[in-house]
């Protein structure tokens, strides 16, 4: 179901979390409203839900306008950062709750909860309390009972920012195979741009309560609209009005007149790829990625001379 | 209440001597205070043989009395659960003008002495009472005293669970269409229930032991407005201190039972915390 | 709207039960003005009545809160067999009814208690004398510390103390430099709970005293003798005395109470 937010504005008493915002989220994609803390992304998305009020603007779902109704009668399903899991029922009863809040048959619930425990893999834990499980089987829990009313839209709030990293990586990887199955429309917010970039088909980026660019990864990383864009989805070095990527520094032992000089301070060997931090002869820092075999090739040394040269460089014009 | 264990110490807070000395004071402080009356009741409650102590508590005026004090102080518990939640529900979660003097005067009848109490509400709810009303010298009487000395217990137990109650856990209800009135039953009350549980045990305990509100306002009418409270201080002053001492002792095992029954119930419903 | 509902049925209930009575009460003691009810708190009876009764808080609570501290230390900190029944004993004292606790220093130090004979054979007197109600006022008001300072000491845990420790205090300066300014607070909210009762205790007294006017009499037993004695104008007086007494100490909760109670 496809989701249109129309100027959206949002106040907590001075402080503008959302400002003339405006996003549209097609049918059946996996969305991410990625951006900084305090850029408005979880309001937006409590919006969409219907759990805060904007000041102004409108939400339509599948082209009805929403913006009235009270969440629960919206049809999203909301997954909260931590979990809010109904501490004092089982898990069997947790998922089933929305089903029972609907008045369904009790075999339909059973069955019906029974398919979705095995679908998040926590069929053995059906009889347990959250208190018993894990983060991240408690978020699987939560994604569960979200998806037992089959809401037209699933929306997840920071969902794997409570687990550990390693949990973190499994979950992002087993959502993204989730939605493919489910075709849910599905929107989730995260700071993290790593995750936004690996399963997002759109990503929304955020700051200061504003939209800064709508794209594909791919789209943001390549083509960013400003300065916040491509320093928040990538690393970023600065000369001047230039923005260049570690990875577009070309390091050269020889000058070819499009080259500066500059020293090597630091050699960082992280794994396959090797960083590599320059000063530049007026002064200024950067750091160059290159491949374990381009700096074996190069023979870098800290103290030796280096001369580097941006292979692409984006200057952004100013608005 | 909670279930935790206490920590072992690695290092004395105290000195050594110092903290042996403490120990000592305290131990002596708590058996002459605490311990050693409490068994000499006991003890007396048992003298001239057990006849004296079955005739004792068997007296129609002294079951009369234990019945009437059972009942009322159910009741007012019963009251208390409702009417204290519904405080302790405006003070967390709604905000309206002159909200901190309502929290404060909560505290009221830990503070005020229960003579005063009592005088207070006959002054407005007896004979020459401004508003017409006049409950003095009837079960309401008791009822009313009882209420106001029990007023703050489960307020201040619900308070803190109320403030810490995961606001998320009520919009995750909301989010799967559940409507306010659903959300309370199966959401916020169960997450409530032990607290008001708590706060009902320290309100019961209070109630069947309350004297100083009740005595002037109920007129300690026998067989009728008399709690036990007042009849083991009418045995007192009677010259019968053991068969005051036996009441005494029925109260306490009673009240102890009580106890008892609502602290397993409390621990049945928080089990999903000790899973 | 559910939000109105609540609020007056909360609100009602405040008032019908409480704010009414006392303001009544301060009604009464003053419809004829100040100099009558004035009077009527200075007659001698009355002074002694409140004399008295700051008198036996002036003891009780010093004693409760060294008491308090000490025994909180205990339960917190060091392992002794019957750590549960000291629990209980100290918790006891709000579970009893105040007739009761009477009753049982009746039949420790009176007459025909077990102390009762040595004590008339050394010529003290405990019940019906100050002594009596000094040591049940002790007792009614003695759980208020412990259980105020008992959570604190597991709260900030040993650390602290073991910090200490390893920077060469001696026990006697830990405890002085690190634990008791942590559980001050705790300590001041338990002081004025353990005040509050001392000052407000009846029944246990009623019965140890033997209600002899000018002599032990509290304040709260000189209330009651004076509404007995149908004298309504000092009943009220002596009670607005207590009440603002009493307000006095919700206002020192207020300030030392540990956590916010609403948003």
């Amino acid at each position: 179901m496809a989701i249109i937010g129309r100027s959206l504005t949002k106040r907590f008493g001075s402080f503008t979390a959302l400002d003339e915002v405006s996003i549209e989220v097609a049918a059946g994609s996996l969305t991410a409203l990625l951006g900084p803390s305090g850029s408005g992304k979880s309001t937006l998305l409590r919006v969409i839900a219907g759990l805060e009020r904007p000041e102004t603007g409108t939400v339509e779902l599948d082209g009805v306008d929403v913006s009235g109704q009270a969440a629960q009668k919206r049809g999203v399903g909301f997954v909260f950062q931590h979990y809010a899991a109904f501490k004092h029922m089982t898990v069997r009863e947790n998922v089933a709750f929305g089903l029972k809040v609907r008045k369904r048959p009790r075999a339909e619930i059973r069955s019906r909860v029974d398919e979705l425990l095995e679908l998040v893999q926590l069929a053995g834990w059906a009889d347990h309390y959250p208190a018993q499980l894990s983060g991240g089987q408690r978020q699987r829990m939560a994604l569960a009972r979200a998806l037992a009313v089959e809401p037209k839209v699933l929306l997840l709030d920071e969902p794997f920012g409570a687990l550990d990293a390693r949990v973190r990586k499994e979950l992002r990887g087993w959502l993204r195979r989730l939605h493919d199955e489910m075709h849910v429309t599905t929107i989730f917010v995260t700071h993290d741009q790593e995750e936004a970039m690996e399963i997002a088909d759109q990503i929304v980026l955020m700051n200061h309560g504003r939209v800064e660019q709508v794209g594909s990864p791919r789209e943001l990383y390549e083509e960013p609209a400003n300065e916040f864009v491509m320093s928040f989805v990538g690393p970023v070095n600065r000369f001047g009005e230039s923005f260049v990527r570690p990875h577009d520094l070309e390091l050269r032992i020889e000058p070819n007149g499009e080259t500066t000089e500059g020293k090597v301070e630091r050699i960082i060997h992280l794994g396959f790829e090797v960083r590599v931090e320059v000063q530049l002869e007026d002064g200024r820092d950067c750091w160059a990625q290159v491949t374990r075999e381009e700096a074996e090739q190069l023979e870098l040394a800290p103290g030796e001379s280096i001369y580097v040269r941006p292979r692409r460089a984006k200057v952004f014009q100013a608005i | 209440m909670s279930a935790r264990t206490e920590s072992l110490p690695r290092a004395p807070a105290v000195g050594s001597t110092g903290a042996g000395l403490g120990m000592g004071f305290a131990t002596a402080y708590l058996s002459l205070i605490v311990l050693l009356p409490l068994a000499a009741l006991v003890w007396h409650s048992g003298k001239a043989g057990r006849s004296n102590f079955w005739e004792a508590v068997s007296d129609p005026q002294a079951v009369s009395a234990l019945k009437l004090t059972l009942a009322v102080s159910t009741a007012v518990c019963l009251i208390n659960a409702v009417m204290g939640t519904v405080v302790a529900w405006i003070l967390v979660r709604d905000r309206f003008p002159g909200q901190g003097v309502v929290n404060a005067i909560i505290d009221l009848p830990f503070a005020l002495p229960t003579i005063v109490a009592g005088l207070t509400l006959l002054a407005l709810y007896g004979p020459n009472g401004p508003v017409g009303v006049d409950v003095a010298f009837s079960r309401t009487a008791v009822v009313l005293a009882l209420l106001f000395v029990t007023l703050p217990f489960v307020i201040r137990t619900v308070q803190p669970v109320l403030l810490e109650l995961d606001r998320e856990m009520e919009e995750a209800a909301a989010s799967l269409g559940a409507g306010p009135l659903l959300t309370f039953r199966h959401i916020v009350f169960p997450n409530l229930f032990p607290a008001i549980l708590s706060g009902v045990a320290l309100a019961f305990a209070r109630a069947i032991g309350e004297f100083g509100a009740v005595v002037l306002i109920s007129g300690n009418l026998p067989f009728k407005t008399e709690v036990a409270s007042v009849f083991i201080f009418g045995r007192i002053e009677s010259g019968d201190a053991p068969g005051a001492a036996a009441v005494s002792v029925v109260i306490l095992l009673i009240s102890f039972a009580v106890l008892l029954g609502i602290g397993a119930l409390r621990r049945w419903t928080t089990r999903h915390d000790r899973a | 709207m559910h939000k109105w509902v609540l609020r007056l049925v909360g609100l009602s209930y405040l008032a019908v039960l409480l704010a009414a009575p006392v303001g009544l009460v301060f009604w009464r003691t003053f419809e004829h003005g100040i100099g009558p009810a004035w009077d009527a708190v200075t007659t001698p009876a009355a002074k002694h009545a409140f004399v008295l009764t700051i008198i036996i808080a002036a003891i009780a609570v010093p004693a409760n809160t060294i008491f308090g501290v000490i025994c909180a230390l205990a339960i917190v900190r060091r392992r002794f067999p019957g750590k549960g029944i000291v629990n209980a004993l100290v918790d006891l004292p709000l579970a009893l009814s105040p007739v009761v606790v009477g009753l049982a220093f009746l039949l420790l130090y009176g007459r025909n208690g077990w102390f009762g004979n040595w004590l008339t054979d050394h010529g003290i007197q405990v019940v019906f004398a100050l002594p009596g109600m000094i040591l049940v006022t002790i007792f009614v008001s003695l759980p208020f510390v412990v259980r105020e300072v008992v959570p604190v000491l597991r709260e900030i845990g040993i650390e602290q103390e073991q910090a200490a420790a390893t920077l060469g205090a001696s026990g006697f300066q830990t405890f002085q430099r690190v634990t008791l300014p942590a559980i001050r607070w705790a300590v001041g909210y338990g002081v004025v709970l353990t005040t509050a009762r001392a000052l407000g205790e009846f029944g246990a007294v009623s019965v140890v005293s033997g209600h002899i006017v000018g002599k032990t009499e509290t304040a709260t037993l000189h209330v009651e003798e004076r509404f007995r004695s149908f004298d309504y104008t000092g009943a009220y007086a002596a009670s607005v005395v207590l009440a603002l007494l009493a307000i006095a100490t919700l206002l020192a909760m207020s300030l030392f109470k540990p956590k916010e109670a609403t948003r």
